[in-house]
């Protein structure tokens, strides 16, 4: 394929990803990790924004103690704000937009090592996305995100088979994405790109495709098992004939667990490239940072039973599984530390990432050390099923997650668009985002501990303030998230244009790869000659195959 | 990992633009599959862990069951599976010598293999509806005590064997598709990858039964 190096006649820009071909076909059938990357974007905001709706509506009800919707409405609403959040947001949102975007420029590759496959990934969400949004449209589900058994398989009158058709079939993307990335980062890195010069970005996305990997192949056949047994009734989980419910728990949470640091994996990589330029410091403790992303990918899939500590499992297993789920606070607070040694005597600025990483560093350790609470047996039987494991796991998925791709989006939109957006507009939306989620959460922490059980249309009159401050909280947080969304679309269209580096960042997508990428990433094949993070522009070591 | 040197244009039409080299484009294929096949292993494996926990849970019912499993179709069809194993081998063999002619005979051979396992699950499963022992309304155990209990694992046996079946349907497409590339010239001594990665699957659907055998005819069989 030859690529011309000469300025479009259009535009006069440089020939890149963007308007290397224009028209609908060009995007629904390309195979550039750039282009479906931003394929990914654009659906995965509008699955954002319709779970959105789903929690506004959850906190108006909630408004009153008494509710405003039907039980039934509410059960409904729940549910469906669960299963699009967790399957069709946050399991693809870092992985499939800014993974997607940033891995091959990053290890210094032309694009993923299965393009074809990629683009398959997407249609396959649409189509898993296509049935969850059937069900909605048709009357929704009751279940919960969880899909308990025997309620799921026996008792429930809703779109549960159209709905865990869904989630069946978008697990298949997840587990494409996940392949794909790990044999990238095995088998495309540039001469010079050493496993241990990989941006901790890399690392982090390396943990989470394990995990999807792994995981989502367990969730698959446990739907299955569900769907058949809702057809067949044999029996399977259902304690009248025999089954064991407590056996789908097992099953569901065997990935489920593990899909929670596929929610917050990519979140931290983020936040390690974003520390480390916004402190002009190498991280410290590259490789502890590094490998403790491989530490807790390993140790997720040991701790799913604290999930099931008031089902019955045996003390035994509950003490077990409380102790690893201790462990996977060590290699977690590695992190915290380590970003936090960084900035320590580092040029700290304060730019818009920025503050989404501070706001992810304090947020996700309010949410990781509430988690240490709910691995505590006692303290767990206390708050289990409580708007404290509510609040506990919005402080790490919207907490952490959401803040880190709202910091990452903005870290890398240049790289993307080329354009650079407003920096006042994108300070300010930081601030209301993190006011109204404190807001909107931390009541929330509250009202669990006081005994408010989650999943309840309506509460005694004594919660009432507290669920007025949370909807309160709630609406603030929606605004923030709409503030973004049109400073970044008028930024994309008029934007200023951004030089090639504008952070001045290290890092093969910046220092060798033009703004915007041209369709294979880079003009001449890069090579890498340092370490990552040299921002302190340290004698460079020259390492060549 | 080739040197810098290496541009897309010094291409074969056979590396794709993304890769260096076909060396390069073969360890990710390669790597790929094996990665898929972990992915397999784990979907499987749900349904592995399920069984040992009903077959812990309840293994008077199971031995109650296993009388009803047709061992002599089970053990033709474990012979069948590890021939065309073979047969499917013998095709990479020929793949990488470049004997076309071979190769679609061992290919049309495995697929045949495939075939003749797949009509004996057929007639296996008629057995099993005739005798009322698909799960179901119309389910229906002769020993009483094992009514509720023999339905699960008759459940369990039908997920997995029919999850395994619908593996070699695929596989059986896969080969065919090969089969048609083989007649076309797409393979060569030099690229004949497609032939090597579908021969990992069908090496692991075949070890997939090669555990379903023993675990659901074999182990407890009281005749």
């Amino acid at each position: 394929m030859s690529t011309t190096l000469q300025p479009s006649p259009l535009t006069g820009e440089r020939p890149n990803y963007l308007n290397a071909d224009y028209g609908w076909k060009s995007w629904l059938f390309t195979t550039d990790h750039k282009r479906i990357a931003l394929l990914y974007l654009f659906s995965i905001t509008a699955f954002f924004f319709v779970g959105g709706a789903f929690a506004v509506a959850m906190r108006v009800n909630l408004l009153f103690p008494d509710g405003l919707f039907e039980h039934d409405t509410y059960n409904k609403l729940f549910t469906m704000h669960g299963i699009i959040m967790v399957f069709f947001f946050l399991v693809p949102s870092i992985p499939a937009t800014l993974g997607n975007f940033l891995i091959p420029p990053m290890i210094g590759a032309r694009d993923l090592a299965f393009p074809r496959i990629n683009l398959l990934s997407w249609y396959i969400y649409i189509a898993g996305g296509a049935f969850a949004l059937t069900a909605v449209v048709r009357g929704g589900v009751d279940t919960g995100w969880t899909f308990y058994a025997p309620f799921s398989t026996t008792y429930s009158n809703t779109h549960v088979l159209l709905a865990a058709t869904g989630v069946f079939i978008s697990g298949f993307s997840s587990i494409l994405t996940g392949l794909n990335f790990i044999v990238t980062i095995h088998k495309m890195r540039a001469p010079g790109m050493t496993w241990m010069r990989l941006p901790l970005f890399v690392w982090g996305h390396y943990a989470t495709s394990i995990i999807q990997v792994l995981g989502t192949p367990v969730i698959a056949i446990t739907l299955v098992l569900l769907g058949l047994e809702r057809i067949m009734h044999a029996g399977i989980f259902d304690p009248t004939l025999g089954g064991d419910p407590v056996l789908f728990q097992h099953l569901f949470w065997f990935y489920s667990h593990p899909a929670v640091y596929i929610m917050i994996l990519p979140g931290m990589a983020v936040i390690s490239e974003i520390v480390a330029c916004y402190s002009r410091k190498r991280v410290f403790g590259y490789g502890f940072v590094a490998f403790s992303s491989v530490a807790i990918a390993v140790l997720s899939f040991v701790v799913w039973g604290h999930h099931l500590f008031v089902s019955g499992m045996s003390m035994y297993a509950s003490m077990v599984f409380s102790f690893m789920s201790f462990l996977v606070a060590v290699p977690s607070a590695i992190k915290v530390f380590n970003w936090t040694a960084t900035m320590y005597r580092g040029s700290v600025s304060w730019d818009t990432p920025m503050l989404y990483a501070f706001g992810f560093i304090g947020l996700f350790t309010i949410g990781g050390l509430t988690g240490l609470f709910l691995a505590t047996l006692a303290i767990d039987v206390h708050v289990t099923d409580t708007y404290f494991v509510i609040a506990h796991f919005h402080y790490v998925m919207v907490g952490g997650m959401v803040m880190a791709y709202m910091g990452g989006l903005h870290f890398w939109f240049p790289k993307i668009t080329g354009r650079l957006y407003p920096e006042g507009w994108a300070k300010f939306a930081a601030l209301v985002i993190f006011v109204g989620f404190n807001l909107t959460f931390f009541p929330q922490f509250i009202l669990g501990y006081l005994g408010m059980p989650r999943r309840y249309a309506t509460y005694p009159q004594e919660f009432h303030t507290l669920n007025v401050m949370s909807t309160a909280g709630a609406s603030i947080l929606g605004v923030g998230y709409l503030i973004p969304m049109i400073y970044l679309a008028w930024a994309w269209m008029k934007g200023p244009r951004s030089p090639q580096n504008p952070w001045e960042a290290k890092g093969l997508e910046w220092e060798q790869s033009p703004t915007p990428p041209p369709t294979f990433n880079f003009d001449k094949p890069p090579i890498v000659r340092e370490e990552a993070y040299n921002y302190s522009g340290e004698e460079k070591e020259v390492w060549l195959d | 990992m080739t040197n810098a040197e290496t541009v897309p244009a010094a291409h074969s039409h056979l590396v794709r633009h993304h890769f260096d080299d076909s060396a390069q484009q073969l360890e990710s294929s390669t790597l790929g599959m094996w990665v898929f096949l972990l992915t397999e292993m784990m979907f499987f494996g749900g349904m592995f862990g399920g069984y040992t926990v009903y077959r812990n849970m309840y293994p008077d019912a199971f031995a109650s069951t296993s009388r009803y499993m047709n061992l002599t179709i089970g053990a033709i069809n474990t012979a069948v599976l590890i021939t065309s194993s073979l047969t499917m081998v013998l095709a990479v063999r020929s793949a990488q010598l470049g004997r076309k002619r071979a190769l679609i005979a061992f290919l049309v051979l495995t697929l045949l293999l495939g075939c003749v396992f797949l009509s004996l699950k057929y007639v296996e499963y008629h057995e099993k509806w005739v005798d009322h022992h698909v799960p179901g309304p119309s389910f229906h155990y002769a020993d009483a005590r094992y009514a509720h209990q023999a339905q699960i694992l008759f459940f369990l046996y039908f997920a997995m064997t029919g999850m395994h079946a619908l593996h070699m349907i695929v596989g059986a497409g896969l080969l065919t598709t090969l089969i048609v590339m083989a007649a076309r010239n797409r393979f060569t001594a030099e690229w004949y990858t497609p032939v090597d990665m579908i021969g990992l699957y069908w090496h692991f659907v075949d070890i997939v039964w090669i555990f379903l055998f023993p675990l659901l005819y074999l182990i407890g069989h009281t005749s």
